[in-house]
């Protein structure tokens, strides 16, 4: 593990500096309490629009709010989103490909059609629906934000799996008497999991993204939680002209952790399997 | 082709069907009664209004008998009544199509006017400071929020040039040129992700097939640089590129939602946020539907064009 992180770092620099911005961020949402300097939902009608300064680092929004101390907490909602979503969409993306591919029978191959018919459709307006018909929350946007992505993990994996199910060694395994589930377990799974990590890295950004458009939008995380999306609400664009701190900062948080992920994701694939570059 | 082009249309018809089953189960699922919903966020009071309601939205009946309604009333281009506005949703809808569809078209042509160039200067300029500037600058386009870029455009043109977005739309008979500054800046933030995605394609695409023989042959034969790249590299290495472009559209749509609200246009887009914060649930049934429709047509185009230009897909 530690030969395969070193080669990594040679071969990534910029790759494994985004593996170590994504790293800070999640132990800066993991230590809020220690790393934020108020508390969040602190409201001070004395305080409000104030500047970046020594009190408030990154100033204060229409509240009084401390700006700083709500992206320090707004990054839990932001990570939990993202790193939920990728590994809920990630494992079931990986089921259902791994059943379409290597399952036979009716049910097998009905899955691909519903597939498609779910990677055709943008991915905002499906999360739009689902949070329209569930109705804003936390579990909600997870479940928005994660059910679009499974079409797209199942058809790498779908893809992978069938490829291999035709390879001699998959052939010789069931000639052995090997059990189908085996063959799984043992030669398909592991062949698919290069792929579904590099994905599954790569739809941490794009969740984030969701996940404050949603909250711009007023159907992402209710309050009182934080949120990177909530920050740059409707409401806050009317004072963006007054502070402009209130938008720019939230933003670039955004802005900075989806930078970093992507680039993190697309060093991973180009080290996992170079062939995919883009 | 003919034959290439009738499937595609009959899988086109299912996944359009299959679409409206799927959007009406999910709008079925509201939790709680949507009446209670509709009936409160439309500001009635009268407890006889609710019985006409549930009758009017047909909720008394078998499901089946809902959605073949529904799904005939929507052919037939009866798009419902929107409950917020007491109107046929098509009256308020049809003034925001034009609104749309212009800045769907101009954020379309300025990522393809700014992704494909960059990407084949990219590639032919492989491992410089030019292509490594340029990588920075797609990843960072698949990266901003694109509702903050807008934003930040706003600020930018208010500190520098005293620019306010107008907060009513600007007709083109009315202002042309004031109606296209309102479009070109929600069409660069809208259009910012979809031409760093096309610039990524166009080059990796580009560096595929600049390793071809025909390439190498095409430079021993004297070609200039140009000629090769532009005449033979680039035609194919475009096909991945139509792909991609197809499937952006649909991403497109996503932008142009929060793009429309940033800058305050009246679109299509930002109609259908409204109707989901009112919860207008017939008006949200029939717009994504709509948008369902859109991007499945548009997918066939990308599917026909594909077909007409490489001969191999339409064989297959």
């Amino acid at each position: 593990m530690r030969a395969i992180a070193g080669r990594f770092l040679r071969r990534h620099p910029l790759g494994a500096v985004a593996g170590v911005i994504m790293g800070l961020v999640v132990l800066a949402a993991i230590a809020a309490t220690m790393v934020a300097t108020q508390d969040p939902t602190r409201t001070d009608a004395a305080q409000t629009f104030l500047p970046p300064g020594p009190r408030h680092w990154l100033g204060t929004d229409h509240l009084g709010r401390d700006i700083y101390s709500r992206i320090v907490y707004g990054a839990r909602v932001s990570l939990a989103v993202g790193l939920t979503t990728s590994a809920l969409g990630g494992i079931m993306g990986g089921v259902v490909g791994l059943v379409s591919g290597y399952g036979r029978g009716v049910a097998a191959a009905s899955i691909q059609p519903v597939l498609d018919i779910m990677q055709g459709f943008p991915l905002l307006v499906l999360a739009l629906v689902l949070t329209a018909a569930l109705g804003p929350s936390l579990p909600t946007v997870i479940v928005a934000i994660a059910v679009p992505f499974i079409p797209r993990v199942a058809r790498v994996v779908r893809a992978t799996t069938l490829a291999i199910r035709e390879t001699t060694y998959v052939e010789a395994a069931l000639a052995l008497g090997a059990s189908g589930l085996r063959v799984v377990v043992r030669h398909i799974v592991p062949n698919t999991l290069a792929s579904l990590i590099v994905l599954t890295t790569a739809q941490v950004g794009s969740a984030i993204l969701v996940e404050a458009a949603l909250s711009f939008l007023g159907l992402g995380v209710p309050e009182p939680y934080p949120s990177w999306g909530r920050m740059l609400s409707v409401s806050a664009a009317e004072f963006a002209q007054r502070a402009p701190w209130v938008v720019f900062f939230p933003g670039a948080a955004i802005s900075v952790v989806v930078f970093a992920s992507n680039l993190f994701g697309d060093s991973l694939r180009d080290f996992f399997d170079p062939r995919l570059r883009i | 082709m003919l034959r290439f082009l009738g499937r595609r249309l009959v899988l086109a018809a299912l996944t359009i069907a299959a679409m409206s089953v799927v959007i009406f189960v999910l709008l079925r699922v509201v939790p709680g009664n949507i009446v209670d919903l509709i009936f409160q966020s439309a500001g009635l009071v009268d407890p006889s209004e609710k019985q006409r309601l549930v009758h009017e939205l047909l909720l008394d009946r078998p499901i089946a008998f809902q959605y073949a309604q529904w799904a005939s009333a929507f052919v037939h281009g009866d798009l419902g009544k929107s409950y917020r506005y007491g109107l046929p949703a098509w009256q308020i809808i049809r003034p925001r199509i034009p609104i749309t569809v212009e800045l769907a078209i101009l954020a379309l042509t300025i990522s393809i006017a700014v992704g494909v160039p960059t990407g084949v200067v990219g590639a032919t300029r492989q491992n410089t400071w030019l292509d490594y500037g340029l990588r920075i600058f797609s990843l960072a386009g698949l990266s901003l929020p694109a509702f903050w870029l807008g934003m930040i455009i706003i600020l930018v043109l208010v500190r520098t040039l005293g620019w306010i977005p107008s907060m009513l739309y600007i007709a083109p008979t009315v202002d042309l040129r004031a109606h296209l500054l309102q479009f070109a800046f929600p069409a660069l933030s809208a259009g910012y992700r979809s031409a760093a995605l096309i610039n990524r394609i166009t080059r990796s695409s580009m560096l595929e097939v600049l390793r071809e023989d025909y390439v190498r042959t095409g430079r021993a034969k004297g070609l200039t640089s140009s000629a090769v790249v532009y005449r033979h590299a680039l035609k194919n290495a475009l096909l991945p590129v139509i792909t991609v472009i197809g499937t952006e559209f649909a991403f497109l749509i996503g932008g142009l939602i929060v793009t429309e609200t940033v800058f305050n246009l009246p679109g299509v887009a930002r109609f259908l946020v409204e109707a989901i914060l009112w919860r207008d649930y017939p008006v949200v049934q029939n717009l994504v539907m709509f948008i369902a429709i859109v991007v499945v047509l548009s997918n066939l185009a990308v599917d026909a064009l594909y077909a007409r230009l490489d001969p191999r897909v339409r064989y297959a």
